[in-house]
């Protein structure tokens, strides 16, 4: 049968991409532009300094379906400012968020508190009188986890860096590569039978 | 060799070849003004900055060359939106040069400060704020490389006055432009080519549809020499007429919401499309869910991003049109489609009469004969610049393009105004032409001041204004669709006669059939602008039309007989 048309049957589901981008002003801008234009929803953007000078690395989720993935990967390289593009959601990758939370804890709560976070392998990093600064990270899931079993003590602040991600193996992606070939994979005609 | 950052815009632009910028002085861009005397440069000033950005364009699409506007900060430079979103929607390379308040004033919300570069961000290719001297020149090298390369579009350089008026060295570089980011020459993978060659070897109802994209890549011949081997017909989009000259035996005219009837029949019939240099448009594909259900799709586009947008296709091929098909051309034999010819020949039947032969010849004037004595009279080979409406899809009906870059107008963004701007930038783009205007009586209104720019650059260009008296397309779509409920759409027009003359042009009025070759010809031999106000038929409408979203082939029809309104010679 012919490829049909209108919009994807397929279900969206949390895409994660790796951005390397030049590290000038307005690049943060005209990424989260394109993310609004084209009306595809930003779950998380987190940005920093990569060990190359003038080189910045973005990690992007955003809830999408696989053709639409293709699209932002496209439209992402359309972007004279970046540099190369890395849909890392099927590819084996190290993925995390970190949070830190201000939970109450007053004496009498505090050692149950800081049990929990012993099982989660939470750090405590700031002690006080009324409550404690917890710092975790893993995935979300882990850190949804923690914040499950803290809410009943109380959880006064929160502050989530969002997701960060790099591929396992000695992989790694090229800031600059010379020439990306122009992919695309979700093509699948099934040729007709000779 | 020392030069101030306003010196060094005119240097860089010299070297890029640039002969004329279209533009608006005022404070901030001041410096670059002043040293613009002393360049070979022809400067045209426009009476509003979108002038100045649709000229741009017009010059752009006529010449196929980097088009030039420049305006001042804040009101100037917004003033050029329009006209740059216009220009990104067709894919038309301009540069567009704006002044910026001092770079230590930047953010203090200063006299005529505007964020331009932010403003501009989502409808521009690339666009840069320089606020150093020693950043002009590479950062207006980079915009004209990035608006002509690839898939063309407009770029916009904000230049702070104080960058503008500093000294520094300046070398010229001219060394291939570099940017790591950016990589227009995608190729596509040797599969795809073997993958699409499978699919149109077995095709039985194959079907070309030729878009904008045949234009700018030049690749007319090369679309020629396909048509020829395969004998593949071929429907055109708006912006790609006379992508295949309109008297090729395969060439069945344009598609599309007011395209040809037994085009878009045979889109709906086919069992294969290949989709050359177009988008997909909404105004040409109408239902996606019910669009050309029967065909398998090949798309070749330079712009990775447009394969699978709207429509799901099962080849997509990025790359250079051109090179696309001399790469796929000779991996396929020579073909025949007779049946499948004969079918669109029997489609075509009675509707092949045009609608035109029907039209009551009573001395009534419609936009149809207007157009159509048009074409005869230039011989079909003047270039039309149109502005958008239902003279926009009459010309496209009526006047046949046998040659590529003779029909300028705004497709994408359907921008009423750009006509007359755009024909004064294509008077410059191509000055042995004939240049032709068709326009309404509403899309002129809105840049009509621009006929002082063509007195004071004293300019020959002729200007059909297709007077009913209505917003004609809007009042289309009442008559249809909101029970004949005309909100805002009839017009008080002023005496266009008679403003042509306040200009200092010629102004003649045509309000009969038989009076058209007469007029026409007598504005083709005036030396300098010429507005006629063609007195149409007030509700006339354009046909066939599918309604905004629904089948492709589910068309409106002209009805029979023909109700006239117009009383004609009020």
């Amino acid at each position: 049968m012919p490829s049909s048309n209108g919009s994807s049957p397929e279900r969206p589901v949390p895409h994660t991409f790796v951005a390397y981008v030049e590290d000038k002003p307005g690049v943060l801008n005209r990424v989260a532009s394109l993310f609004r234009r084209r009306a595809y929803n930003i779950e998380s953007l987190t940005v920093g300094h990569t060990d190359q000078p003038g080189v910045s690395r973005m990690t992007i989720v955003t809830n999408v379906d696989r053709e639409t993935a293709r699209r932002v990967e496209a439209n992402l390289y359309k972007l004279v400012n970046v540099l190369r593009v890395e849909n890392v959601t099927e590819t084996p990758s190290v993925m995390r968020d970190l949070a830190l939370i201000k939970v109450r804890a007053d004496a009498e709560s505090r050692a149950q508190v800081l049990q929990v976070c012993d099982v989660f392998r939470a750090r405590v990093v700031d002690v006080a009188p009324e409550a404690l600064v917890v710092e975790i990270t893993g995935t979300e899931d882990k850190i949804e986890g923690l914040l499950e079993v803290l809410r009943p003590f109380g959880i006064l602040e929160m502050v989530r860096t969002g997701r960060v991600a790099m591929t396992r193996g000695a992989h790694t992606p090229t800031f600059n590569p010379e020439f990306v070939p122009a992919r695309i994979p979700e093509n699948h005609a099934t040729l007709p039978q000779a | 060799m020392k030069r101030t950052g306003a010196q060094i815009v005119w240097e860089v632009l010299t070297r890029e070849g640039v002969e004329v910028v279209f533009g608006y002085p005022g404070g901030a861009i001041l410096p670059t003004y002043d040293a613009m005397l002393d360049y070979p440069i022809r400067h045209v000033l426009t009476r509003h900055e979108q002038g100045a950005a649709h000229m741009a364009d017009g010059y752009a699409r006529a010449s196929g060359k980097v088009g030039v506007a420049m305006a001042t900060s804040g009101p100037g430079a917004t003033n050029l939106v329009t006209g740059i979103a216009t220009a990104m929607m067709d894919s038309s390379p301009i540069v567009c040069i704006t002044g910026q308040v001092a770079s230590s004033a930047i953010g203090s919300d200063a006299f005529q400060e505007t964020d331009v570069t932010g403003v501009t961000l989502p409808i521009t290719k690339h666009n840069y704020l320089v606020t150093r001297a020693e950043d002009v020149a590479p950062a207006l090298r980079e915009a004209f490389y990035i608006a002509r390369s690839g898939r063309p579009g407009p770029v916009l350089v904000d230049i702070t006055k104080d960058a503008q008026y500093t000294e520094t060295d300046f070398e010229w570089d001219d060394s291939p432009v570099r940017l790591p980011g950016y990589r227009p020459d995608l190729r596509a993978l040797p599969e795809e080519f073997e993958r699409a060659a499978e699919l149109i070897r077995s095709a039985e109802r194959p079907l070309i549809l030729a878009g904008h994209g045949v234009v700018m890549s030049g690749a007319m011949q090369e679309l020629l020499a396909f048509v020829q081997k395969t004998q593949i017909p071929v429907a055109l989009t708006l912006l790609g007429l006379g992508a295949l000259p309109a008297s090729h035996p395969l060439n069945l005219g344009m598609m599309g919401m007011h395209g040809e009837a037994w085009v878009n029949t045979a889109i709906q019939e086919a069992d294969l499309l290949l989709a050359f240099g177009m988008r997909f448009d909404d105004r040409v594909t109408g239902n996606l869910a019910t669009y050309a259900p029967k065909a398998r799709k090949i798309h070749v586009d330079i712009d990775p991003t447009e394969i699978n947008k709207n429509v799901k296709v099962d080849v997509g091929i990025v790359g250079d049109l051109g090179a696309t098909l001399r790469q796929l051309l000779p991996v396929l034999p020579a073909m025949e489609h007779k049946p499948w010819i004969n079918h669109i020949e029997e489609l075509k039947g009675d509707s092949a009469v045009r609608d035109i032969q029907n039209m009551p010849d009573s001395g009534h004037l419609y936009a149809a004969h207007v157009i159509h004595d048009l074409w005869r009279i230039t011989g079909g080979e003047a270039l039309i610049v149109t502005d958008v409406g239902q003279h926009q899809m009459w010309e496209a009906q009526y006047y046949r393009h046998e040659q590529p870059r003779t029909l300028i107008t705004s497709g994408g963004l359907g921008t009423m105004g750009f006509a007359l701007p755009a024909a004064v930038g294509a008077r410059f783009g191509r000055p042995q032409d004939e240049v032709w205007v068709i326009v309404g009586d509403g899309g002129f209104q809105m840049t009509q001041a621009e006929l002082a720019t063509c007195r004071q650059e004293d300019i020959k260009i002729n200007i059909a204004i297709i007077n009913n008296g209505y917003l004609g397309m809007v009042r289309q779509w009442q008559e249809f669709f909101y029970g004949r409920r005309y909100a805002a759409t009839p017009l008080v027009n002023p005496d266009f006669v008679k403003l042509a003359e306040a200009h200092g042009l010629t102004g003649l009025r045509v309000e009969r059939r038989d009076q058209v070759q007469e007029v026409v010809q007598q504005a083709r031999e005036d030396p300098g602008t010429v507005v006629i106000d063609f007195r149409v038929e007030k509700e006339d409408s354009v046909y066939p039309m599918v309604p905004a979203g629904a089948d492709l082939d589910a068309m409106i029809r002209r009805p029979n007989p023909i109700v006239e309104t117009a009383q004609s010679g009020d």
